[in-house]
């Protein structure tokens, strides 16, 4: 195979990978300082998504035109928006369920998902079919050989790569990052020391939903395209990539997203029958990782109380 | 008793929405105000009593409603959905609610017995009643695929695994041109010893929809359904069962055989899925995948949690709900999911054992804790 080509798949399952990442991040977020799996988080994606694409329509109707601007405004917007989202999620349905069993938390959060979907598809106008998203990036493209660099694609791989970053800064490197590895650790002994466990745990939950967001963004900006399915979809990649990377290991969720983006474009270009079997293939493999990895690649560390 | 069958009845028969909006409501307040003036527990006590009786006044019941509404197809159409959704969450229900294996793929076996049913009555001639049990068969051997990773993982790590097959199922389904791909198949109606389901029946100038025949069909299997759930419930098996789902590494310190009792229950769910599915399949004449997707299987799920996990009666009054509400109400039609998934997390808020929560155990008839 020529090696242009080669690379031009390595930059697509980049590209899937890091939107696969961010969401998956989220999800070892929520798991890690409250040991839940919020479900809604993908759909969060869509709201978000839409959120910008709201702001977008909203700029172009007073008048603002500028790229830059507007871009700044959506992700500003997209984000915010997010964000208190979240954070209102784990304040109304995550924490009251506490005491719960694992499986109520997961059911409700399932659900709030159909309900944010739902919500989208019937109350944005004509919300049930795709949407066009703006093109705001500059679209200049670098042909080497077979292999054609996007402008636009460099400038989202390099934005996801910096987020993570901010992300990995963030949370070894300041107070806040301290205090979250702390209730992530041993929520009584955070509360001794005096971390304020609720702001903590919605903080956290902001975090995760902006990431989320920020997926979205990047899913829109680099398809041009949202629909309200998006999020199902992404949210149960995400929950993949961040299950076979190990929960509770933001790496883990790294690799997993980056792994099952590879699968999917093995399994589109390298398998002889139709690429429509990527899906498949890429959820098979998935299964099978669970059968020889039953709590990840970087598995969490679980003591059995025997 | 007769009071639900008979506003049952009435329900099915009203086509005005106001006229609906209004009975349902009437309903709901019915049972509050019996809640309120504590008229429901001597009834469920005395319903706890008697089961059996219960349960054949609930199959006279059932069996009015289809005389009633004997020549009307569309009604029959839904009861016969009713009750084959019935039997699906049956299986759900041992194996979320007696051993604790999660299963958010119910929608997929679903759809196996269904599309075993498709093929295997347009390409070969098998009996059509052996078609039923192929059906359950094929949905417990497909599932036995997902065996191992569902050994293998807990909580959370299992839920992907059968999410990750719900998808796959559905993408391989949409894909595979064999199947018919999004398009799906049609479905030949059910022949017994040449006597086709699919014509009307006449008895003394008395036109009666074919549906009847499906109806009585799916009852039997309902009511075959109900006695081994309820029997395995009680047998020893279900208390094996329930000993895994409540502590897993406690059960395995006393000597049960996790794996055992898990596998059977994992494949005796998905058999009885499969089985309603076959039939189900034939009814409706024809599938797609659109019908056999992830957010079905939460609609199965939801049912089950509504009903209240564990408990077969619950199961059944909440397919009840689940299935004619929005059929009757046109109004809702679109927003269905929206409100299926709203139902389930005010009651997981506000209620979290469901409408009508699994009974204690009991071992001496007539005494109470």
């Amino acid at each position: 195979m020529d090696l242009g080509l080669v690379a031009q798949y390595t930059m697509n399952g980049l590209m899937l990978g890091m939107m696969y990442a961010l969401v998956a991040v989220g999800f070892t977020l929520f798991f890690g300082v409250l040991d839940v799996i919020k479900f809604s988080h993908g759909d969060v994606l869509t709201v978000g998504a839409f959120t910008a694409l709201a702001s977008f329509i909203g700029l172009q109707s007073i008048g603002l035109t500028s790229d830059a601007v507007e871009l700044l405004a959506m992700l500003v917007a997209a984000l915010g928006a997010m964000a208190l989202l979240g954070a209102f999620i784990a304040r109304a349905f995550i924490l009251p369920l506490r005491s719960a069993p694992a499986l109520n938390t997961l059911l409700i959060t399932l659900m709030l998902g159909t309900v944010l979907r739902e919500a989208v598809r019937l109350f944005y106008p004509d919300g049930a079919n795709p949407k066009p998203f703006p093109r705001l990036l500059p679209a200049d493209s670098i042909n080497i050989g077979n292999f054609n660099l996007r402008l636009d694609n460099a400038i989202l791989l390099t934005a996801g790569a910096l987020v993570i970053v901010g992300l990995q800064f963030l949370l070894n490197r300041t107070k806040l990052g301290l205090a979250i590895r702390a209730v992530a650790q041993d929520e009584e002994t955070a509360k001794t020391m005096g971390v304020n466990f609720n702001a903590i745990v919605l903080i956290t939950f902001a975090i995760g939903s902006a990431l989320a967001a920020f997926a979205g963004l990047m899913n829109g900006l680099y398809y041009n395209e949202i629909n309200f399915g998006i999020g199902l979809y992404l949210g149960v990649v995400g929950f993949s990539a961040a299950i076979i990377g190990g929960l509770g290991s933001i790496y883990g969720a790294i690799l997993g997203g980056f792994l099952f983006a590879g699968l999917q474009t093995i399994g589109a270009v390298a398998l002889p029958f139709a690429s429509a079997y990527k899906d498949v293939f890429a959820f098979a493999v998935v299964i099978a990782l669970m059968a020889w990895r039953p709590t990840g690649l970087i598995p969490e560390k679980l003591s059995e109380r025997v | 008793m007769v009071l639900v069958t008979a506003f049952l009845i009435i329900l099915l028969r009203v086509e005005n929405q106001k006229a609906i909006i209004a009975l349902l409501a009437l309903g709901i307040g019915a049972v509050i105000a019996a809640n309120r003036l504590g008229l429901l527990k001597p009834v469920a006590h005395s319903f706890s009593e008697r089961e059996d009786a219960l349960g054949l006044l609930a199959i006279v019941a059932t069996l009015a409603v289809g005389v009633v509404f004997h020549e009307d197809h569309f009604v029959l159409l839904l009861v016969c959905t009713v009750v084959l959704y019935t039997v699906a969450t049956l299986g759900l229900s041992i194996q979320f609610g007696y051993a604790g294996v999660l299963n958010f793929a119910g929608a997929s076996f679903f759809g196996i017995g269904a599309y075993t049913a498709a093929v295997l009555n347009q390409h070969t001639a098998v009996p059509h009643l052996l078609v039923l049990l192929i059906g359950g068969l094929m949905a417990a051997l497909i599932g036995s695929l997902l065996l191992l990773p569902v050994l293998r993982t807990r909580g959370h790590y299992a839920a992907v695994v059968t999410i990750a097959f719900a998808l796959l199922f559905k993408t391989f389904l949409e894909v595979n041109d064999v199947l018919g791909g999004p398009q799906g198949l049609q479905v030949r109606g059910m022949t017994i010893l040449g006597w086709s389901f699919n014509d009307n029946i006449e008895i003394g100038g008395v036109e009666l929809s074919f549906y009847l025949n499906y109806f009585v069909m799916s009852m039997m299997i309902m009511v075959l359904a109900f006695v081994v759930v309820r029997r395995l419930e009680r047998s020893w098996i279900g208390l094996n069962l329930d000993a895994l789902r409540l502590d897993e590494t406690a059960a395995g310190c006393f000597g049960l055989n996790i794996v055992r009792w898990k596998i059977t229950a994992f494949l005796l769910g998905n058999f009885l899925i499969g089985v309603a599915g076959t039939l189900h399949g034939m009814v409706v004449g024809f599938v797609q995948p659109n019908n056999y997707t992830f957010a079905d299987s939460l609609v199965l799920v939801s049912i089950l949690l509504l009903g209240g996990i564990g408990n077969p009666w619950g199961v059944a009054v909440a397919t009840v709900i689940v299935v004619i509400v929005p059929e009757k109400l046109q109004v809702i039609q679109e927003y269905r999911f929206m409100l299926y998934a709203a139902l389930v997390m005010m009651v997981l808020l506000f209620r979290p054992e469901g409408l009508l929560p699994r009974p204690v155990r009991r071992y001496f008839p007539g005494w109470r804790p």
